[in-house]
């Protein structure tokens, strides 16, 4: 497996956005075009609510911390997570500074709507934990996100599959990013509420030889 | 598409603009005369010198609100920008692009193609609207010559040819200019296009909306990620805005000749609104300033629907469009850069 640099890394935020479509991830992070809509402000304040590099709690037998860094050279991928809590157990777990016994971390992700029916949010909280296990040099079982619409947290288990999925994306997404591209778009029915939708203009893919012809009916036009 | 925000021209020139929250307030010695939040605001355009405060400054700079400062009489003299916007790649095509003379062409083409097309529309208008009262015959026949210009433009095989036919369609298309004046032809009369300064009040309103065009043009090409100063027709020359020029080329004629002929022909100006330098130059008073202002900002509320993107937009939104048609192109998305073409 190749192991990639500290220029090299992207941002692990982008699996999400990679998963949800390419396009996207590419206008966001090979073209660094971004745009606010009602749903991506509201994300961004639930962030800012979580996000608290100093918190600490400590709860018996749970720590909680805020706005973790992370990263992995083996995926090629640095992060934030919002909030992972350190769970005591037997064995199995990491040493922490200061306390005793072992501790096992698991990451909690926030996002402001509700459980979807595909699975970019798993990928992102599994991506995570991947980071997380290279880091401390454990196996983590399993994460939560925490969805701001339905006030809940959802168990998500860090299945062989899932880990596999995480790992093919961040391939492909080092090897758009080397190569510069922005793929060609896709219109679907997501595309209406995707806030890059005006910049993406995803419409434009069945005209895109199309322009010769538009220029053409002008030129041959009478007006009178 | 997305909303369009207001432009704020600042046309006093004794103001100074400071940050009171998130908010511009515009003061008049010391007194505060009107605020407004700067979320509404896509960029301000400062006639006149008395400043702003660096705080202000650094907040457009910071939300990508262009702050420009022109003349009171409309002369650019500079614009703050914060951090360069968009894609260093973006930027590197296009400087690749506009070192390669061929591969600048099809964009010259494109833009030219359009403002051909696009002048031709105002005379053809004028000749549906007002057959009766104008020289049917002299435009008749200029439009006929941009038409097979702009045909013929399609075959141009050097940048240089592209000029040569682009400076030969404006004298064509400013020949029957005063065509299009149906009132107070008395006053507003032009013996050719003349820039440097404008000498008569038609050149002195033309040259004035250019200058905003342009403004409007740059911060669109920024926002976007592209570099105003990198242009494919324009040649390079040092403080010199090409790609604007490039792009504006579109517009001139259906933003603003239209909008000139109209407030002259509706009597929204009059000559009482200029006034002669002893140099020779034109200027518009405060009040007409204003007027045009109004006219040009209520002008890019209008709705229409744009020709490729079969999208119901705002006329102001047409830079950015362009803009972005552009950058979408460059990054492959398209085998041309469909130009704006009015119908």
């Amino acid at each position: 497996m190749s192991h990639f640099s500290d220029d090299d890394l992207l941002a692990l935020s982008g699996i999400q956005h990679f998963a949800f479509c390419q396009r996207q991830w590419a206008l966001i992070h090979v073209e660094k075009q971004w745009a606010e809509n009602l749903r991506t402000v509201q994300g961004k304040q639930l962030h800012e609510r979580v996000d608290n590099p100093d918190f600490f709690e400590s709860r018996g037998d749970i720590l909680t911390t805020r706005s973790v860094p992370l990263s992995s050279y083996v995926l090629g991928l640095y992060g934030v997570a919002d909030m992972i809590e350190f769970h005591a157990v037997e064995q199995g777990g990491v040493k922490l500074n200061g306390r005793d016994g072992e501790w096992l971390p698991v990451p909690i992700e926030y996002k402001r709507g509700r459980p979807k029916r595909d699975n970019i949010d798993e990928v992102q909280v599994c991506a995570q934990a991947l980071c997380l296990e290279e880091m401390l040099n454990i196996e983590i079982h399993h994460g939560f996100i925490f969805y701001g619409e339905t006030r809940h947290r959802d168990k998500v288990i860090f299945h062989t599959e899932l880990r596999n999925s995480v790992e093919e994306l961040a391939k492909q997404m080092h090897s758009l990013f080397k190569q510069n591209i922005t793929p060609r778009p896709n219109y679907t029915s997501a595309c209406k509420s995707c806030s890059l939708v005006d910049m993406c203009i995803p419409k434009l893919d069945g005209k895109h030889s199309g322009v010769a012809k538009y220029i053409n009916k002008f030129l041959s036009r009478e007006l009178l | 598409m997305r909303k369009l925000l207001s432009v704020l021209y600042v046309s006093t020139p004794e103001s100074y603009l400071s940050l009171e929250g998130e908010n511009i307030v515009i003061s008049v010695e010391g007194t505060k005369k009107f605020q407004i939040p700067v979320h509404n605001i896509e960029s301000v355009v400062c006639f006149g010198y008395l400043g702003a405060s660096p705080a202000l400054i650094g907040f457009c700079a910071k939300n990508g609100v262009g702050l420009s400062f022109v003349s009171p009489y409309g002369k650019f003299l500079g614009r703050v920008t914060g951090g360069v916007y968009g894609n260093v790649s973006l930027r590197k095509e296009q400087f690749r692009r506009s070192d390669d003379e061929t591969k600048c062409l099809p964009i010259a083409i494109s833009c030219i193609t359009s403002k051909l097309n696009n002048s031709r529309v105002v005379l053809e208008r004028c000749i549906r609207d007002h057959a009766e009262n104008v020289d049917t015959k002299s435009l008749k026949e200029i439009s006929a010559y941009l038409k097979i210009n702009a045909n013929r433009l399609q075959k141009c095989e050097t940048l240089d040819e592209i000029r040569g036919m682009e400076g030969d369609n404006a004298r064509a298309y400013f020949g029957v200019f005063n065509e299009l004046i149906l009132h107070q032809k008395k006053h507003f009369y032009m013996h050719g296009r003349i820039k440097r300064p404008p000498t008569d009040n038609l050149n002195a309103m033309l040259s004035f909306l250019y200058t905003i065009l342009a403004h409007d043009v740059q911060s669109a090409l920024e926002t976007v990620g592209l570099d105003p100063y990198v242009g494919f027709l324009h040649r390079d020359r040092p403080g010199r805005p090409s790609l604007a020029l490039d792009i504006m080329e579109e517009f001139r004629a259906f933003m603003v000749d239209r909008l000139v002929i109209s407030l002259i022909n509706r009597k929204q100006v009059t000559a009482k609104g200029f006034s002669r330098k002893e140099s020779g130059e034109v200027l518009m008073d405060d009040d007409t300033r204003k007027e045009v202002l109004t006219a040009w900002q209520k002008r890019k509320q209008e709705r229409i629907t744009h020709p490729f993107l079969n999208e119901k937009i705002d006329l102001g939104l047409l830079p950015y469009v362009q803009a972005l048609l552009l950058a979408r192109y460059l990054r492959g998305d398209l085998d041309l850069y469909p130009p704006f073409l009015w119908k």
